[in-house]
């Protein structure tokens, strides 16, 4: 995106225009940014600081004891555990279902693309719409069925879920992109003699670098940030991160602690953060595959 | 298609191989199809059906025909949920798109440091509902927020408690939803932007057409997908809002801010009303539907 925007400009901007324009885009910066500001500034300072109508000042006693609190004291729910061990649930379930579901995309999109049959059309039409239900729709069977698996209120019933609703948009990227690759080096390596798999493993998977990313990263994000699922199909022992937080800003029933909230949304927001903040480009690319679609 | 399995065997093996070898492709395809039409269509068959019965707070199968419905529309929490939705839908759009567009217009006059504010302009996209409504709830709340914050400025007449007002919290959601959202509806139009043709915009701009008229006789009617995409991907995020106003206003005060998501949460596994529950989960769906179906028949069309 960034490489083509050298030539675009042709509207002739004046130096008046050109200082509103820098005005209006650096306070939307400031727009965007006073949310990330409060949530930092606030997580570093003593309560008193909070609820003394400071929030938008910078702390006069710094402190990281709200961190350590959200982290490993904090009550949430009936135990003082912090939020450690539901960081931990979120990485345990985030992990397995991306790879899982990364997997089952990239063959679904092989198939799609270079091996098309008759009705390929309908069903990559189906496994796109299953992408954009919603998912209220299928929360009441679901918990059924994973009772009936035995797997209701566990981290790899959870697992499950996200593998299966994630199954659509990780087809739809590996399709996309597949179908931009050239079919005859498919062709020419059948000739010699190449079989289905073979040609997935040498010919295919070598040149999915970056889709693969791009999958990796709009499926880490989506799962992380995930809270319907989390919190209809979870127990206490296996509820992903967003969940917690949730919990610890809404049931604290004595003192509202804000400085420990804002510190445990930050740790809940790190690691999407993080991968935005070294991925961007490939974020964005995800974004916009999973919208304005090829 | 798993029955087709047991044929091969009384065939040669020749042929066998033959035929495993067309057919493996499918095989490979068919675990997620089947998991699709389960899980997916399977279960939105089963949750329309549960509509239709006086399911509780387990799936019961006594028939009750259109009863569910009936009493979901002459629930006054789902009327504020419809008319939530219908005020949330079209400010979110509406201003999401507005601002997305100027932004992306201001970004493509060749600004210094431009991935650098693209990047502060799109990271909300990348935090949970979660985070974003926390981060709104206590920068919004009149005790420590805006409204105190303020007030410790030495204006201290202002208020400002729309999160704690019955008619004003809907917007506080749309002003959560816009900020996590509108950095993203700007990277999809400046993405539009950068398609856009040169050659045409000289010759308008040589033909002596202001900036304004380029942009609005010019520019903007070819943003034209850019837009679809933009209001396909709004209005179903839109309809299926629900993390934002758990964290930000808890449906609250009292179930001012309820929309149709949370509004069948409660129902189903608070109230124990499974069969209303069923039926305005369908009713999102139909909604839903009626967006995506007419935009991926077209996408898919597009491409043959």
């Amino acid at each position: 995106m960034a490489g083509s925007s050298a030539s675009q400009q042709v509207v002739r901007t004046g130096a008046g225009a050109r200082f509103v324009i820098y005005t209006i885009l650096i306070l939307f910066c400031l727009y965007y940014l006073v949310p990330l500001y409060v949530m930092v500034v606030n997580s570093l300072k003593p309560l008193g600081e909070i609820t003394s109508g400071g929030m938008m000042s910078l702390p006069r006693e710094w402190t990281l004891a709200p961190w350590h609190s959200a982290w490993s004291t904090a009550q949430v729910g009936v135990e003082a555990t912090g939020l450690r061990p539901f960081f931990l649930n979120s990485i345990l379930m985030v992990v397995p279902a991306v790879a899982l579901s990364t997997f089952f995309g990239a063959l679904n999109g092989y198939v799609l693309t270079k091996w098309r049959f008759r009705g390929d059309t309908l069903v990559f039409g189906l496994l796109l719409f299953a992408c954009f239900i919603p998912f209220q729709m299928v929360l009441i069977p679901m918990a059924r069925m994973l009772g009936l698996m035995h797997a209701a209120g566990t981290v790899p019933g959870l697992i499950f879920v996200h593998l299966v609703y994630g199954i659509g948009f990780s087809t739809l990227y590996f399709r996309n992109y597949y179908q931009q690759f050239p079919t005859e080096l498919v062709r020419a390596a059948m000739i010699d003699g190449a079989g289905f798999f073979t040609i997935f493993r040498r010919i295919m998977l070598p040149a999915s670098g970056p889709i693969a990313v791009v999958c990796i990263i709009w499926q880490f994000t989506n799962i992380w940030n995930d809270f319907l699922f989390g919190a209809s199909f979870s127990d206490f022992d296996s509820q992903p991160m967003t969940v917690a937080l949730n919990n610890l800003v809404q049931s604290s029933t004595g003192v509202k602690e804000y400085n420990v909230h804002f510190a445990g949304a930050i740790l809940a927001a790190l690691p999407t953060l993080f991968v935005y903040i070294v991925a961007g480009r490939f974020f964005v690319r995800g974004l916009m595959a999973g919208s304005v679609k090829g | 298609m798993a029955s087709t399995t047991d044929t091969h065997r009384d065939v040669p093996q020749r042929a066998g191989s033959d035929w495993l070898r067309d057919a493996l492709p499918k095989l490979v395809l068919s675990p997620s199809l089947a998991i699709v039409l389960v899980f997916v269509y399977g279960f939105i068959l089963f949750t329309v059906y549960l509509s239709f019965t006086d399911s509780r707070i387990l799936p019961s199968y006594g028939w009750v025909s259109w009863l569910n419905y009936d009493r979901l529309f002459s629930i006054r929490e789902w009327k504020i949920a419809v008319v939530n939705l219908l005020i949330f839908g079209a400010l979110y759009i509406v201003i999401c798109c507005v601002l997305g567009l100027a932004l992306a217009i201001l970004l493509d006059q060749k600004v210094r440091a431009e991935g650098f504010i693209r990047t502060i302009y799109l990271y909300p996209m990348a935090l949970s509902f979660i985070v974003t409504g926390i981060a709104w709830k206590w920068f919004l709340d009149p005790g420590i927020g805006l409204q105190a914050v303020v007030r410790s400025w030495g204006w201290e007449s202002f208020t400002f408690t729309w999160i704690k007002d019955s008619d004003m919290a809907i917007y506080t959601i749309v002003i959560a939803a816009v900020w996590q959202t509108s950095g993203f509806v700007m990277a999809m139009f400046l993405a539009g932007l950068r398609g856009i043709d040169n050659e045409v915009m000289k010759a308008a701009q040589i033909d002596g057409a202001s900036s304004f008229a380029l942009y609005r006789r010019i520019v903007i009617p070819q943003l034209r997908p850019a837009f679809m995409s933009a209001f396909v991907v709004l209005a179903h995020m839109a309809i299926k809002s629900y993390d934002l106003i758990i964290a930000l206003t808890g449906g609250g005060p009292g179930t001012a801010t309820s929309m149709p998501a949370t509004f069948m949460y409660s129902y189903t596994f608070t109230r124990n009303q499974m069969g209303i529950g069923a039926a305005s989960a369908t009713i999102m769906m139909m909604s839903i539907a009626a967006i995506m179906v007419p935009y991926i028949y077209s996408e898919l069309r597009e491409k043959k």
